[in-house]
């Protein structure tokens, strides 16, 4: 067993030889490399997608230029969420103050882009040099008469996770400010699918098959008016339930649409959240409908992923993501291809999705919560991953000891939820598994032949 | 025209150092990147360095991602992880926790510590915090510890680059008898350049060192085990040796004017690597602009020839040859097209000399660094040419906005302004960093006589490309 540092022990865990539970939740350990970012991610990567918005990014400059332009959240419409805005604070800001500069950026910004509403992103030294963001927030609205929401996501104030809530504050205050409209009879919301390749269309598509009414989507394909209008929902579904549980929770307080978890990845859970929303409506018709589309879905798709099955097969994966919900998901569709999980791992996920994940994979599956590079590397060498699934800053890790590489974050082009993603998924999967490539790095003959 | 001079007073305003006159809407999409990428870059080229942040996960995290998508290697960037409770009471424990768990895990040779806006806004004191750890500290075989003040506030990553290759020289260099070697500190180099560098230095036979040298670190060949440390990078030993050589010879003509060590000193000259060994060590430096072009490198292959007595090596006057033979046979397509150029200052001021030589028109020179010096050093490498529209300070949507109405030909810089050749239907022409929307950009070789080949011949196939897909009937021949 290689060496975890000692604040991380219990983060590390390998099922059938520890016995403790998982801790998870933890401020990540100074000087351990994670893969994690901060308190602002975790609010702009949430607010990201809402087309409408102006998002300013008051701080110096980094933060905004990092996050331009960083999730593939398609919009149907404007595209104002694309660009990115920074107040890009100086010296002399930090000295006297940077409201000024933020009132003079909102006034001007808004006149030209007339967005629906503006969120102001709160960075590192704002909180620090005192500038009062909630109150010019307030000013400019008064002026503008458009709503202007600060977020507050200091990064230092705690981990990815109190940005979602965060994030989930700030929608709050737009979810109910619309009207009360005349719906279908099955009106819902989506919650926590951020459009990445289209992803949301492809769902909107299958739950109109079934003749549900979606009122919401939060925040793919986001619009400020449509976000207002969400209470007119009887039924929230949470994706990514790490960044959408909070708002959840809170309209089932405060409107008392209550929510189910789903998760669209894989056959499996995508049919069961077809399903889930049929028995929450109690209503056979949708029930009778959601077979169907499933029948008809699986009908095309089981044939056409025997071929990757059949390769796959006996394929390893180590799976590394930002949500441990999506990790749990990507499991069970990776077995569905043959493929058996041996590492799998989260920055941000909770004790539920622990223990989900501790039952659902086999003996010996490394589990890790908040890992870095080299406890990574560590493990896929141990287990023999064939493949990795992750994001950027996985990505290296994979490819420089020559195994297949899946990114499964938030940068890709490809779509992998639903019954068609499930086929992306696989032939993304096996394009990278099968590569002929990896011979030349892993096999140790052909390397001395060469010299 | 009211637009193109709107654009161009304000502009001028900023580069007389009059302050920002510029009516203040906001940054809309930065042409440029935050001080400490630059230093975690450069600290990146020493060897068994471990960069380290003082700042909140974020920082680090964001910069890893955004360097591995271009260098499409693992960057490991340690982060001291601020909570509140370090926000209010201070970093120290943080960092100094980040030290251990960074030997512990990296065991590196080298450790490079960057601040944040965040850390030097509530005063932390890094260098103090190094002394206390070594100080107190149970563990044996300590890194060297390098230090660089890069609040994010001042400067941009250009300026984060050469103060971490001062921050290593200032901690490193240590006289122990004058060496026949000389130093060379290239800008932001690419990896490519890099070997490049090496390669010319060792065909004239001189003794050098080149700080920093991420030419393996950032463009490694595959590996059988995972590395905790990458290979390659400058050694410590040899930044000691930068005290006792014959010359310094550092690329640029603007630096980290607007880094914290060069407003410290109260502006003027930039206080970079050179200068500091200059100052405290009495070796003689020259500032070279960046070896793009013939005249360029003419310049650089003379000033080694001087140095070394060496005659350059034949191989070197062949590439010569072959480049002005290249700019014979590809001329025409280029000459008079009109090109916007952007990226850090030191980049902008290099390609601007090349086009120069090529007969390309540049209408538009951004950056988005502020130096106050773009202005002033564009003047110098224009003589009596047409000045183009110069835009310091200036951001992504500035330079659309004046793209648009000026209607360039082509664009020269990095994958940042691919939306805006996108929306114009011209050429982007991909230099520099970062190249995140394609293969190879650690692998772009922009120096040398070779270097200004390729990129002579890109710009010319690009144009020519141009116009083959626009053609109705398509051709065979150029």
């Amino acid at each position: 067993m290689f060496k975890v540092l000692e604040e991380r022990q219990k983060q590390v865990f390998t099922k059938g030889k520890d016995s403790t539970e998982i801790a998870c939740g933890k401020q990540s350990a100074a000087g351990s490399v994670s893969q994690r970012a901060c308190v602002f991610c975790g609010s702009r990567v949430v607010l990201y997608p809402i087309a409408d918005a102006l998002h300013l990014i008051h701080g110096p400059v980094g933060c905004a230029a990092y996050t331009w332009d960083i999730r593939g959240s398609l919009s149907s419409g404007p595209q104002l969420h694309r660009l990115s805005f920074s107040t890009d604070l100086q010296e002399k800001d930090v000295v006297f103050g940077g409201e000024p500069k933020l009132y003079g950026a909102l006034i001007k910004l808004i006149e030209k882009y007339k967005p629906a509403a503006a969120f102001v992103y709160s960075t590192c030294i704002v909180g620090i040099i005192g500038d009062d963001v909630a109150a010019i927030c307030r000013k400019v609205e008064q002026e503008t008469k458009i709503r202007v929401l600060p977020v507050n996501s200091e990064g230092f104030s705690g981990t990815k996770k109190d940005g979602y809530k965060a994030a989930c504050d700030v929608l709050e205050k737009i979810v109910g400010t619309g009207s009360i409209r005349e719906t279908g009879k099955y009106p819902l919301n989506i919650l926590g699918d951020f459009n990445l390749a289209g992803e949301l269309w492809m769902l909107e598509k299958y739950y109109k098959r079934m003749g549900v009414d979606v009122i919401s989507s939060i925040t793919g394909d986001g619009r400020i008016n449509n976000i207002a209008h969400a209470h007119n929902a009887k039924l929230n579904l949470v994706q990514c339930s790490g960044s959408m549980i909070h708002l959840a929770k809170s309209m089932e307080e405060k409107y008392e649409i209550p929510f189910k978890k789903v998760s669209y990845f894989g056959i499996e859970d995508m049919s069961e959240a077809l399903y889930e929303v049929a028995r929450f409506f109690k209503s056979d018709e949708l029930m009778e409908k959601a077979r169907e589309l499933v029948r008809e879905e699986i009908g095309e798709l089981v044939p056409a992923l025997e071929k990757y099955r059949k390769a796959l097969t006996g394929k390893k994966a180590a799976i590394y993501v930002g949500g441990a919900f999506k990790a749990i998901s990507l499991v069970k569709a990776l077995r569905l291809i043959g493929v058996q999980t041996v590492v799998v791992g989260s920055q941000t996920g909770n004790e539920d999705d622990y223990a989900l994940l501790q039952k659902l994979c086999d003996e010996g599956t490394f589990i890790v919560d908040d890992s870095n590079p080299l406890e990574l590397s560590h493990m896929v060498k141990e287990t023999g991953a064939d493949i990795f699934i992750g994001g950027v800053k996985e990505r290296p890790i994979a490819y420089k000891i020559g195994i297949g590489f899946c990114d499964h974050n938030h940068e890709r082009k490809l779509a992998l939820a639903g019954y068609e993603g499930m086929l992306n998924f696989a032939k993304e999967v096996y394009a990278s598994a099968m590569s002929p490539v990896w011979k030349y790095i892993r096999n140790k003959s052909l390397d001395s032949s060469h010299q | 025209m009211v637009m193109k001079d709107k654009i161009t007073n304000k502009i001028d305003g900023l580069t007389r150092g009059h302050g920002e006159v510029k009516e203040y809407i906001a940054t809309r999409n930065a042409c440029k990147l935050c001080t400490p990428l630059g230093a975690c870059l450069a600290y990146k080229g020493i060897k068994g360095c471990v960069p380290l942040i003082h700042g909140s996960q974020g920082c680090a995290t964001y910069i890893r991602r955004y360097m591995i998508s271009h260098y499409r290697e693992p960057v490991d960037i340690a982060s001291s992880n601020f909570d509140e409770g370090a926000t209010i009471f201070g970093g120290k424990q943080n960092v100094h926790q980040a030290i251990s768990n960074i030997i512990k895990q990296y065991n590196p040779e080298v450790l490079g510590v960057t601040t944040t806006c965040l850390s030097e806004t509530i005063g932390d004191d890094v260098k103090q915090f190094m002394s206390e750890y070594i100080r107190d500290t149970e563990l044996e075989n300590l890194p060297k510890f390098v230090t660089a003040s890069t609040p994010s506030y001042q400067g941009s990553h250009a300026d984060g680059f050469h103060e971490a290759v001062l921050g290593a020289v200032s901690s490193l260099a240590k006289h122990t008898q004058k060496g026949e070697h000389i130093n060379i500190f290239p800008g932001m180099f690419s990896p490519a350049d890099l070997r490049y560098l090496k390669h010319v230095l060792e065909s004239f036979g001189q003794d050098y060192v080149l700080l920093p040298d991420y030419s393996e670190t950032l463009d490694g060949s595959s590996w059988s085990e995972y590395k905790r440390i990458p290979e390659g990078g400058t050694p410590k030993e040899e930044i000691a040796r930068t005290a006792d050589a014959l010359l310094s010879i550092q690329f640029g003509l603007v630096f980290n004017k607007a880094g914290q060590s060069t407003y410290k000193k109260g502006g003027g000259t930039s206080q970079t690597a050179a200068t500091y060994l200059e100052n405290e060590y009495q070796v003689p430096s020259v500032s070279l602009p960046w070896p793009i072009g013939v005249e360029a490198n003419d310049l650089f292959f003379n000033t080694l020839t001087e140095m070394s007595g060496v005659e350059r090596p034949a191989e070197i006057e062949r590439e010569r040859g072959r480049l002005i033979d290249a700019y014979a046979d590809g001329h025409k397509y280029v000459f008079g097209k009109r090109a916007v150029i952007f990226g850090e200052e030191d980049l902008v001021l290099a390609i601007y000399r090349f086009l120069n030589e090529i007969g390309v028109d540049v209408i538009v020179i951004a950056s988005g660094g502020k130096s106050g010096l773009l202005k002033e050093k564009i003047e110098e490498i224009a003589g009596e040419k047409e000045l183009p529209t110069i835009m310091s300070n200036a951001d992504f949507e500035d330079i659309a906005t004046i793209s648009e109405e000026l209607k360039p030909d082509l664009m020269i810089g990095h994958s940042k302004g691919y939306y805006i050749a996108r929306n114009l239907n011209i050429p982007l022409i991909r230099i520099g960093f970062p190249i995140h929307d394609r293969l190879g950009g650690q692998r772009i070789q922009h120096i040398g006589y070779e270097g200004t080949n390729d990129l002579f011949e890109k710009i010319v196939n690009s144009m020519i490309e141009f116009n083959q897909t626009k053609s109705e009937v398509g051709y065979k021949y150029m």
